[in-house]
Formats: C-alpha cells, structure tokens, sequence
C-alpha cells in the first residue's frame, strides 16, 4: 500500500544545522552529514535541507554540504532556501539534490516555476507556499473528533454530509479564491516578513498548474508552536490540487501527524525540532501512526 | 563496461552514485560507438515517453540498443526505461516502444493525486530470485510517476496505486523496475546489486 512520507528538514546556516524560533535565537543542532545519516537509519523517507544563510560564502558552503550529505543518502533529497534562478537549480542538482524548493522567487516570478519544470521536470520542483490566517472570512463550523462518523458544514445554503476517512473535504467557495471575498489565508514571503495579499488556495492551484510537482505547505501560525500543523489549512490546499502537499509548521508530537493525515489530507509531513532534538524518533513516530492506521513504511 | 544509458534528461548522476558506492566501475555512455562496446545497461528513464524514444532516435542509440539487446545483453530500465519496453504509452500517441512487452502504457486515472510520488510496496510474485533476491515480499520502493505498465507474463512484481502496474520486469537479459532504486534506500541498492552481479 501507498505510504504517506515522514520527511525531517535540516535548517543550515554556514554548514550547521540550526534550528530557531521564526530564525531567531538559533540554536546549533548538528553536522548535516551526521544527522542526514542518522534519519536515514531511523527510517525517514525522504530530506529536505533548507539553506537560511543568504549570503554568498553561505550558498558555498551549501553546494558542499549537498555534496557531503548527497554521496551516502540514497532517499530523495530536495534542497532549498534563496533559489532565486535556473542557475541556482542547476548547481543544486548537480551538487546531488534530486528536488530544488522555490518559495519567494516563485511568487515574484511565477514563469520560473514552469522554467524549472520544464528544464528539469515536475518531479524536481517543489514550490513552497508559506501561509498565514487572515482571521476575516467566516470560520466552518464542524464536528472535528477523530471518532465521529460524519460532520455536516453548510456552504451557502446546501449541507454537505461529509466522512472522516482519510481526507476531510472542505467547501472552497469559488469566489474565495477568485478574491471577491477575503481569502482566509494569505501568502507570506521573505521568511514571513512580507504579506502578499494573495489568496492562498488560489495560488496553490496556480503553481500546480505552471507545473510544480509538489507543494511544501508551512502554516506561519503554527509554524514553532509545537501546538500541532494546521489541518484546515492543509485539507483546504491538498483537496484544491492534483500534486502532493507536504505539510510543515506546528509539529510537537505523534498525535499531530496523525491529525495532519488523517484531517488534514496530507501526503507527507516536515518537521525539524522535534527531531533534531531527539524529543522523539522518526521510527517511534512511524509505530504510532501504523497504531493509527496510517499507512506508513515500516 | 556498466553503460549508464544518457540520452539527456539528466537522472544518470544519482544512478551513478549508487552504482559506485556498490563498488562497480560503470560509464556514462552517451555515443552509439561506446554504447556498441557495453557489456551490460542501465537506462534510467526520465520525463516524456515521447521525448526519451526520439532522443534516443536522434542520437542514434536508439537501433545499437535494440541490437545490443537482442544479442543477449543485460538490460537494466528504470521508470521510463521500464515503460520504454510496451508497444506504445498514452503519453506520446504514435510513438513507438521497443515492443519488448506486449500492451501500451497508460495514465493513472483512480486516485485523486497523480503523479504517484513516495514509497510503495513490491507484490513479488517469483519468490525473490533474480531482480528481487534477497529483497522482502512487501518491501517498500520510491515512486515518482504517472503512466505505468500494465501487468504482463514477464512482470516478476506489481504494486497498486488503484490500479495494478508491473512494478519489476525480467525477460531473459532484460529486467526493468518501474521504482528508482537509487532513490529506494537498502531495498533499491539491492535491486541494483542483483543487475550489477550478473
């Protein structure tokens, strides 16, 4: 059976990895070599590093550190942060990643999406999509409990019975993401520093159509918290779109990633302090979630 | 000489790693002549079925295969180079396979996530010799694709993704795999050390 993927993400700095709250008060967490290798025996399905350096001897020591950590992994690898160009694909590929991430650039210059895809394939683009709550439009109400057998949400006028199997499905109301009404997330670049006003889901569709192969989807507003990943959000992309989404941002223990997929229709799920840290195992994680019947790889 | 198979869509590095790192000196052969002096090959297979078979065409590997294959050769195809072996595929109508398998290859239509990207588990059907010797029934393998072939006489393995797809391929000298097993951890460099111990 088809598994959903536990991916840890390795936050580098100058050849480290770190790990802060929103990237401040950094924390030193390890060698990236040393900790790639060691959530490839615990069983991770895949990695992601995330350069947060923004400097050139930054970007350097990233092409190396992909290099070192690229020679002995054999699970995909997706690179990113500052991924500004084709160039800065090419060299990350050729360094040993099998995926590049874009977030920023593909907001500000969409046509890159499809340059990547279509110069390197879908398979190694993956557009990140940070994503804050307005708090505008009206909230769903709903019956949220794992154990209840259906939730009825009313979506202008008509009641829809929906089951908790493994996706949730939420009404997206064609004029949300058509922006005659607020949307209720918005898009966030530069780290969150930067509010877009674009319509999430809407741009979730969007790069799925320029060609994107997968979408990292991080909840701003979860993101630290350790308070768990934001369902709604998650279920609301990964029903709008055909590609994977890979949900990041909240995670502090194994009852989240459940929640993330069987809630929160997720195909996958990121997460980086809790591991690093070792507050828990990928593979204690993976013996929770089988409990659960997520269907994992054991 | 391990011919690894380019014809220019770019996966050859991360087969060629993994092929080294088992220890095997291989080439990335990209000329008919060098192709022509192969003992055995890989072809890893990425991107259009359209595309790859008239590369292949173009830069005149595409007949010094077929004859090297036919001449007993040891063939190794991964994702595309698994797909390349049926008549045609639904991706690229009017282009022929190498019609090694009889059949087309078609899209995935059950699912609501298409392509299939992630791990999924082998149904070994031929009790782990050959492609799968030493590898588990039920082992998981890393996917990324949205055609796949059919189930066929030759296919040693399937896996379901709502429909049920040859997964592994053995047809005397050629054997193909529909996962990357350079990007399926242990089970993937096992898969690759039972081709390169031939």
């Amino acid at each position: 059976m088809f598994a959903k993927r536990i991916i840890p993400c390795l936050d580098c700095k100058d050849g480290r990895v770190v790990k802060g709250i929103q990237f401040v008060n950094l924390r030193d967490a390890g060698d990236p070599g040393e900790l790639a290798e060691a959530y490839n025996r615990e069983g991770a399905d895949e990695l992601v590093m995330l350069d947060i350096s923004a400097s050139r001897e930054g970007r350097a020591t990233l092409m190396d550190t992909v290099n070192r950590v690229a020679r002995k992994l054999f699970i995909p690898l997706t690179v990113g942060g500052g991924v500004r160009a084709l160039e800065d694909a090419r060299r990350l590929l050729g360094a040993g990643s099998d995926k590049v991430a874009i977030n920023t650039a593909a907001v500000e210059t969409p046509e890159l999406i499809s340059e990547l895809a279509g110069r390197f394939g879908s398979q190694a683009v993956v557009v990140a999509i940070d994503a804050r709550g307005t708090g505008k439009a009206k909230k769903e109400t709903g019956n949220w409990k794992l154990e209840s057998a259906s939730a009825k949400f009313e979506n202008r006028g008509a009641t829809r019975d929906i089951s908790p199997v493994f996706n949730f499905q939420f009404p997206v109301s064609e004029s949300q993401s058509e922006g005659q009404t607020a949307p209720r997330w918005t898009v966030v670049t530069y780290g969150g520093t930067h509010e877009t006003g674009k319509d999430a889901v809407a741009w979730a569709r969007r790069v799925a159509e320029l060609g994107a192969g997968e979408i990292l989807l991080t909840s701003m507003d979860a993101d630290g918290t350790q308070a768990g990943f934001d369902c709604e959000l998650t279920a609301t992309i990964s029903n709008a779109v055909k590609i994977p989404v890979i949900a990041s941002g909240g995670a502090g223990g194994p009852e989240h990633f459940a929640e993330v997929f069987l809630r929160g229709a997720a195909d996958a799920a990121l997460a980086a302090s809790i591991f690093h840290f070792e507050t828990h195992t990928i593979r204690s994680l993976k013996d929770f979630l089988r409990e659960r019947g997520v269907p994992v790889r054991i | 000489m391990i011919a690894l198979l380019d014809y220019g869509a770019g996966n050859v590095g991360s087969v060629l790693k993994a092929v080294q790192y088992l220890g095997f000196p291989s080439q990335v052969v990209s000329s008919p002549e060098v192709l022509e002096s192969a003992d055995k090959i890989i072809l890893p297979g990425q991107g259009h079925f359209g595309s790859m078979l008239k590369a292949l065409e173009e830069r005149h590997l595409h007949d010094v295969l077929r004859s090297k294959i036919a001449a007993g050769t040891p063939y190794l195809g991964i994702c595309l180079g698994l797909q390349a072996l049926y008549e045609a595929s639904e991706e690229a109508p009017g282009v022929a396979g190498l019609g090694l398998l009889r059949g087309a290859v078609t899209r995935f239509r059950m699912l609501p996530k298409v392509p299939q990207i992630g791990w999924n588990q082998l149904q070994i059907r031929n009790g782990g010799k050959g492609l799968f010797k030493s590898v588990a029934d039920g082992s998981f393998a890393y996917y990324c694709h949205s055609y796949y072939g059919p189930v066929v006489p030759e296919a040693v393995a399937v896996t379901e993704y709502g429909e049920t797809y040859a997964t592994g391929i053995e047809k005397e000298n050629v054997w193909a795999v529909q996962f990357h097993p350079e990007k399926s951890g242990e089970v993937g460099l096992k898969v690759l050390k039972n081709f390169l111990e031939l």
